[in-house]
């Protein structure tokens, strides 16, 4: 089984984002960024499937500047066979992802291609259901749980109620969600090993897919902060003001 | 093309869910028809149900055996037979219309935009990004638009008063991609955690699963529902249905009262919404206290127990 796996760019998770004053977006520039926690939920999964013995390759993809290349490092590290970085440096949005990243799959002759169920920068928790869309495949989104059987796979998701499991056949999109497992640490030698893996970097542009965005951002702004609140001194003091205050109670 | 929106319907083949209600008020806000896809297996009563929603000019009933689960390839196929009827796709951003919707949207070439909690008009939106550290005005360029609407920010549609009429179609050929094996959802009478009017959270500060007897005995007091941070999820106190934040649920109830956690944004993100927050929490330097209207500082194994016993004696 070829499995491919796409990992994202992105400010870093304990980053508290600034909206630039101009309003045209966050600022990004001196910002400590890092791949996209979803994402390294799916590498861990795809290498953990292999160490299982139901994957022959590990093929990690990014798409976005040549600084994507510190998370393909990251995922070669963790134990991914081989990097591809699709070079872009326009905003592209999830269906141009999922675009580029069929190509990829195409290519790639995968099996099944694992990915964060979102990222949390744009938060449209799209792209995995789109490429399984373009692609014809079957898609098991939100994954707690992921379980290789005979002619498919059983895939264990998180909806609103609880859970729910699937059954599918391959290929397939899985896409992973935070409790799907928990992530190693690269270890010093590997991270030095993941410094002679290959690294393939393909021209975004040449793939013969149309990246144009379809959504023009007009504004973007900080949420109004809520008012400060009060430190009340004990229980009386709250419930009291919960209910002929705040009258909530 | 004259502007139409459909609408799919969240339901469980008996009930609506609330989610369905707030997605009418987002689609009555972008103007134009709205018809509702009930889609399912044995579903006429939600059909009827949907019909009975003031403004909507169809209900579209689509039953078949293969529809009894909510499965996206299923679900996408029966929508791109019906979309060319319409310039609007919506659906509630909850774990339903999450997974269907950009399927849907790739299919029809179509950038959908995700989580809506503004209309500004037929084709701008606001939208949350970075865990709502920001929001985003955009305007969509593609013919049909495709949108996915966070309920919580919407105000629920009547549920009387319309006689919007029903049309049975039928139900074309589905790929057979993903099947149904089996469904473990936890079932409590406590009111849903995404439409309560009254949340009680438990963090990380509980400790176990067993010490959420607190936060539950509050939660009913105050019929509430019963929410939790990641943290207290991952540990395993309580189900992952339970989670409250970015990548759970969103929550924006009249009271929210946030016990032991500490208030990473992740978190904020699924409840800053909420009209009154109080946060119970040891830590004084606990980022939960800068959303909270109310704090109060101490340990909340004494707190609680008092909370309810001054709740109770007040009554």
């Amino acid at each position: 089984m070829k499995i491919l796996v796409a990992a994202k760019r992105v400010v870093d998770y304990n980053v508290k984002v600034r909206v630039r004053s101009d309003h045209s977006g966050v600022e990004t520039a001196n910002v400590k960024m890092s791949m996209n926690p979803f994402d390294e939920i799916a590498v861990e999964e795809a290498i953990r499937f292999k160490e299982a013995g139901h994957g022959d390759e590990v093929v990690v993809a990014s798409i976005g500047p040549r600084q994507c290349e510190e998370v393909l490092r990251t995922a070669l590290a963790m134990g991914a066979d081989r990097g591809v970085l699709v070079r872009s440096d326009a905003a592209l949005e999830p269906l141009a992802v999922a675009r580029l990243l069929g190509v990829l799959a195409e290519r790639e002759k995968s099996d099944l291609i694992l990915l964060g169920k979102q990222a949390i920068d744009d938060d449209a928790n799209q792209t995995g259901q789109m490429l399984a869309a373009l692609l014809g495949w079957a898609q098991g989104t939100f994954a707690c749980r992921l379980e290789a059987v005979q002619d498919g796979l059983r895939v264990t998701r998180e909806i609103d109620g609880g859970l729910e499991t699937l059954f599918m056949p391959l290929p397939a999109v899985v896409t992973a969600d935070l409790r799907l497992n928990e992530p190693r640490y690269p270890k010093l030698p590997n991270i030095m090993k993941a410094k002679k893996k290959p690294l393939e970097t393909l021209d975004g542009d040449s793939l013969g897919v149309d990246i144009s965005p379809r959504l023009h951002t007009l504004r973007v702004s900080a949420p109004e902060p809520r008012k400060g609140g009060v430190r009340v001194t004990d229980v009386a003091e709250l419930v009291d003001r919960l209910r002929n205050e705040a009258k909530v109670l | 093309m004259t502007q139409a929106t459909l609408l799919l319907a969240e339901h469980d083949n008996s009930e609506l869910a609330p989610s369905t209600y707030a997605t009418v008020t987002a689609a009555v806000a972008m103007g134009g028809a709205i018809d509702i896809l009930v889609a399912g297996d044995g579903c006429a009563g939600v059909a009827s149900t949907a019909a009975a929603i003031p403004g909507i000019r169809r209900v579209q009933l689509a039953e078949a055996e293969a529809l009894r689960h909510p499965l996206a390839e299923q679900l996408a196929a029966l929508v791109l037979d019906l979309a060319p009827e319409y310039t609007h796709l919506v659906a509630p951003a909850t774990t339903f219309g999450k997974n269907v919707l950009p399927r849907i949207a790739a299919l029809l070439d179509s950038q959908q935009v995700s989580d809506i909690v503004a209309v500004e008009s037929h084709d701008t939106f606001i939208r949350p990004i970075y865990a709502g550290n920001a929001l985003a005005t955009v305007r969509s360029t593609d013919g049909k638009k495709v949108i996915t609407v966070r309920p919580t920010a919407f105000e629920r549609a009547d549920s009387h008063g319309g006689e919007a009429a029903i049309t049975a179609i039928d139900v074309p050929e589905l790929p057979p991609l993903s099947t149904f094996v089996d469904e473990d959802l936890n079932q409590s009478d406590r009111p849903q955690l995404d439409s309560a009017r009254i949340v009680v959270s438990g963090g990380r500060g509980l400790g176990s699963g067993e010490n959420f007897r607190i936060i539950e005995e509050l939660a009913d007091l105050l019929n509430g529902a019963v929410g939790a941070s990641r943290a207290a999820v991952d540990a395993g106190y309580v189900p992952n249905d339970y989670q409250v934040g970015q990548t759970g649920k969103v929550v924006a109830p009249d009271l929210y009262i946030a016990v032991g956690i500490s208030g990473a944004i992740q978190h904020l993100a699924g409840m800053a919404g909420s009209k009154v927050i109080v946060a119970i929490n040891k830590d004084e330097e606990a980022p939960i206290f800068e959303v909270a209207d109310y704090g109060l500082v101490g340990d909340l194994f004494t707190i609680v127990p008092e909370l309810v016993e001054a709740i109770r004696a007040s009554r």
